[in-house]
């Protein structure tokens, strides 16, 4: 998947966690937690999702790593890159 | 009874989860919707751990934990469990607090406690505000250092009356002191006090039925009756479970046992490293707790005005969390059940509730025993009187729980209600660390515990079994690319 993809998978996560949310202002670089109610069982959940979709494996000690899109797009670019898009 | 609990079980599952609490059925539906083939042993004759109820003649049922839990239980429960379940969630409105400090009434949100704090403590706007914001910020990597106490007179010097406000509730919902993390206090404070406290309509017997259908749904085999003898361990890997002398092999197991149940007693010292050993025997466990249930005649009913949904009271001049375990009580939470709590049903019950001290009734004998349940029992009606005047001639029912009623139906050492101090959680996430497949979901640490904390960790460790699953049986392991 490329990084335009892997953004799109995020952003479908997303929406399935805060339904409530408008995510077409999101702003890549800002942290989700600034723009959206997350707390830390939405991030659980962005990390079982993504297990579940895409057989990635995130480890505890890389979650900030999903701080915001764009950090999570590029911690999870060279994991996804050889994942078929859904 | 020569009946087999285990009829029809397999020989082997991917996870088995020991313990039906809160934290062991989220975390076995977790892991059979995620497909895995899961095994649920209760030792008990029902599912709910301590989320649970018994009826008495005449119609009664008492809940024994659903006091109030906070508004993140809705999403929770609608996530990991059904939106059925989670639609049942509704707001305690009528909170109130009578000590001879002040007697007031609050919905239990921020705007409230600040609205009270400004007008009837006289703290300034920004001090509260600052105080919440403070609250609300801590996180895991705060010091661990400061303590409750040290927060508070950060904030509001001198000011008992303010502790008391905020500290009380919290005491009675996880049994914490002045003393513990200002850290734990500031996670379960940001939760549980900026909006409102919340009960399940239908009440715990509703819940558990419609948890234990769902698991049904997904799949998951539970049994009742069984309790787990040893998790058996071979070359630092857990490979089975041991019940009714019989073992059923798996490669995982989520403990939901008490912690220090699960490490001396189904895990045993000589599988553990004597350094981890050190860290578990340091674990404080958590008080335990009294409560007297009091279901009142057909008919008879409660002055929803004057009582509210749960009642702080207390008789002692300040707040001393010492003076919360102590036999001579001088606080007691109330919690009043209406018939809207149960629709359909047509009884007003009370259950009024203590922090206690297991080693203050273990070790009575049995007729002392019973003199000091029926001690107990009397001086709770004599101090209800203030609430529902002529309670003795409205009573249907009377019972009485003590931390020896807790401990025998939970297994629970020392009868803790609510686990472990903080402490606790360090060696309940580290237990996979010492065995490859063991993992421990259930009260601990403050943080994790009550209804709430129990259910997400049940998540969070079936998302650690979930990757655990995966990663052995995929070579293909995309994080092995990435390992520095
Ligand atoms: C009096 C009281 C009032 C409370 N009030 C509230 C409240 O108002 N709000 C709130 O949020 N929380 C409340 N709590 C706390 C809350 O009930 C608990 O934190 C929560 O239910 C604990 O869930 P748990 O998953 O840790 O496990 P538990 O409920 O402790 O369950 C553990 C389960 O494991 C089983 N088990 C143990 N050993 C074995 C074995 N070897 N084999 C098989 N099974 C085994 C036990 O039988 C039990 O069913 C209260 C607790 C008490 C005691």
């Amino acid at each position: 998947m490329t990084g335009a993809e892997i953004k799109e998978a995020v952003l479908d996560i997303l929406s399935g966690i805060a339904p409530d949310e408008d995510l077409s202002h999101l702003k890549d670089e800002v942290a989700f937690r600034e723009q959206l109610e997350l707390d830390s069982m939405d991030f659980l959940d962005i990390v079982m999702e993504l297990r579940k979709r895409y057989r990635v494996q995130i480890p505890e000690q890389d979650y900030p790593a999903l701080s915001s899109m764009q950090s999570t797009v590029s911690y999870l670019e060279p994991l996804m890159k050889d994942i078929a898009k859904k | 009874m020569t009946r087999d609990f285990l009829q029809d079980t397999r020989d082997s599952y991917d996870v088995v989860v020991i313990g039906s609490g809160l934290a062991g059925m989220t975390a076995a539906n977790t892991l059979a919707r995620a497909g895995h083939s899961v095994l649920l042993l209760e030792q008990h004759y029902k599912l709910g751990g301590l989320a649970t109820w018994f009826r008495r003649p005449g119609g009664h049922i008492f809940d024994v934990s659903l006091h109030g839990f906070p508004v993140g239980m809705i999403k929770s429960c609608r996530r990991y469990w059904s939106a059925e379940i989670a639609d049942r969630i509704v707001q305690l409105k009528h909170i109130r607090f009578d000590n001879p400090m002040f007697s007031l009434c609050t919905s239990f949100d921020r705007q409230d406690f600040t609205r009270l704090l400004v007008e009837r403590f006289g703290i300034a706007p920004a001090t509260v505000e600052a105080f919440f914001d403070h609250a609300r910020a801590m996180s895991h990597y705060d010091d661990q250092q400061m303590s409750t106490r040290e927060l508070f007179e950060q904030f509001f010097p001198g000011r008992e009356d303010v502790v008391r406000l905020l500290m009380e509730p919290i005491t009675y919902a996880n049994g914490s002191t002045l003393e513990d993390p200002a850290l734990s206090y500031g996670i379960v404070f940001s939760n549980f006090m900026s909006k409102g406290v919340y009960t399940f309509q239908g009440g715990t017997d509703k819940l558990i039925h419609l948890m234990s259908d769902e698991l049904r749904r997904n799949g998951c085999d539970t049994r009742i009756r069984c309790p787990v003898e040893r998790i058996e361990v071979r070359q630092g890997r857990v490979c089975g479970v041991r019940v009714h002398g019989r073992t059923i092999r798996t490669r995982a197991v989520v403990s939901n046992a008490n912690l220090l149940g699960t490490i001396f007693h189904l895990v045993g010292e000589e599988n553990l490293d004597p350094q981890y050993i050190g860290q578990a025997r340091a674990v404080r466990l958590n008080n335990s707790s009294t409560q007297v249930y009091m279901a009142l005649k057909p008919g008879e009913m409660i002055d929803e005005e004057a009582c509210g949904d749960l009642l702080f009271t207390s008789t002692a001049p300040a707040f001393r969390t010492d003076l919360l375990l102590s036999r001579e009580i001088s606080s007691r939470t109330y919690s009043f059940y209406y018939p809207k709590t149960r629709p359909g049903h047509d009884r007003c019950l009370i259950v009024a509730s203590t922090n206690a001290r297991y080693g203050d009734w273990a070790g009575l004998p049995p007729e002392e025993y019973v003199r000091q349940k029926r001690e107990l029992t009397e001086s709770t009606l004599a101090a209800a009187e203030k609430y529902v005047p002529g309670i003795r001639d409205k009573i249907d029912w009377l019972d009485c729980a003590t931390p020896v009623t807790f401990r025998r139906y939970t297994g629970h050492i020392d009868g803790a209600s609510f686990g472990t101090k903080y402490e606790g959680l360090a060696v309940s996430r580290s237990l996979p660390q010492q065995i490859a497949g063991l993992y421990h979901a259930g009260s601990v640490g403050i943080i994790m515990s009550g209804w709430l904390g129990t259910v997400n960790y049940g998540v969070i460790a079936a998302n650690e079994v979930d990757a655990f699953l995966m990663h052995g049986n995929s070579q293909l392991n995309p994080q092995s690319t990435t390992d520095p």
